[in-house]
């Protein structure tokens, strides 16, 4: 399963980024192979509107099958979200990655 | 003569000042004042007059025909705005965040993104007299004020005579439903309070109108409260100071039933008629 993580840093010790559509980088974890790469997002600052769609695209060419993050995805964004067929978890604002993920785990976090 | 009357803040005055100078210059003058603050028009609550005309107002979005479509993504990525997101086989179109101008439509090889009409809002025209008043509202839900503030404008500059004196109640803050309401204007009032909140919100105001190589002046509002900081910062600035309209319970409580003040307020009319006096130099090419 690929699970992407809304974050602050690009390391497994950083803070998630409460924010969906404005995160500042992705860390997306494969969890078959063990492997993590992260992905850039903050060129979305230069978007005055639209930033959940056009993130949710990212996630979706990532193919992400399952979001972690703070405060949930907008309405626009939850729509692209729906429809690319990905899971959503909330509620791993205040975390690190790695507490975000083992969170996950023990079904601590909430499902949009 | 087309005069916007704008502020960087909000609840400085605006609505005040436009009604009732509107009702003023009615008095001698033919006179539309139009609402342009179309996500929360209240003008009218301070006019009574009958209702003239009524439309709705439409915008245009784009409307995918899935058969037409070759996924080839020109659309998605000539959208400034996110408004057309492509996923796998599908295009997402998200009239919210459109702006209507038509380049996904027009760029789409095989014509596979049709312009299509949506509701946006709605626009009365309502009369009493001399004065006319336009006000218009954005449906709920609707995101993008600036389409029906643009037609707002167009419908005042088609129903009305050049001389007409046409009055813009324009939203407050700097961003882009307020370029839409001023940039035509001739003359641009800025309302502000002398506050330093007032103030700081009036430089951006001020930068604002400066970028579009407006002529314009302050009124200041509540004046008597805070502090000198806004006269200096004018004076400075060379800013003319059109009127200064005094801080006073009873123009707050009259404005709280919704009434028009300056006809049982003697203070109120004087600082609209020197509002008079700086707009009708304007027109004879005067002071500017």
């Amino acid at each position: 399963m690929k699970i992407a993580f809304t974050t602050k840093g690009t390391e497994w010790e950083s803070l998630m980024d409460a924010r969906f559509g404005r995160t500042e980088f992705f860390l997306l974890y494969d969890e078959e192979n063990d492997s993590f790469i992260h992905f850039d997002n903050r060129d979305v600052e230069n978007d005055a509107h639209g930033a959940g769609p056009k993130t949710a695209q990212k996630l979706f060419e990532l193919q992400a099958q399952v979001l972690i993050t703070g405060n949930g995805p907008g309405g626009n964004a939850a729509t692209v979200l729906e429809k690319a067929g990905i899971k959503i978890y909330t509620g791993a604002g205040e975390m690190t990655v790695k507490d975000a993920y083992n969170a996950l785990k023990n079904n601590e976090l909430k499902e949009f | 003569m087309k005069i916007a009357i704008a502020s960087g803040k909000g609840g400085t005055g605006k609505t005040t000042l436009s009604t009732n100078l509107s009702f003023y210059l009615s008095e001698k003058h033919d006179v539309v004042l139009a609402d342009l603050d179309v996500e929360e028009p209240n003008s009218k609550l301070f006019i009574e007059a009958e209702v003239f005309h009524k439309e709705d107002k439409y915008k245009m979005i784009p409307s995918w025909i899935e058969d037409k479509c070759t996924l080839c993504g020109i659309c998605h990525d000539v959208c400034n705005y996110n408004a057309i997101i492509q996923l796998g086989t599908m295009i997402l179109v998200f009239p919210e965040l459109c702006h209507s101008c038509y380049a996904c439509s027009e760029l789409c090889p095989t014509a596979a993104l049709p312009m299509i009409k949506q509701k946006m809002g709605e626009l009365i025209h309502f009369k009493n007299g001399n004065l006319s008043l336009i006000e218009s509202r954005l449906d709920i839900g609707q995101e993008q004020a600036v389409p029906l503030i643009a037609q707002t404008i167009d419908y005042v500059d088609k129903n009305f005579k050049e001389e007409t004196i046409k009055i813009f109640d324009s939203p407050p803050g700097t961003s882009c439903p307020v370029i839409e309401a001023t940039k035509g204007a001739d003359f641009i009032i800025l309302v502000t309070e002398p506050t330093p909140f007032g103030l700081n919100d009036l430089k951006l105001a001020v930068d604002t109108v400066k970028e579009l190589k407006k002529n314009f002046g302050v009124v200041i509002n509540r004046y008597g409260v805070g502090n000198d900081d806004v006269i200096t910062y004018c004076n400075n600035e060379k800013i003319p100071i059109l009127a200064k309209i005094p801080n006073s319970r009873k123009i707050a409580e009259l404005y709280s039933i919704g009434n028009i003040i300056y006809d049982k307020v003697p203070e109120m009319k004087d600082e609209l008629e020197k509002i008079e006096i700086f707009i009708s130099n304007l027109k004879t090419g005067g002071e500017k």
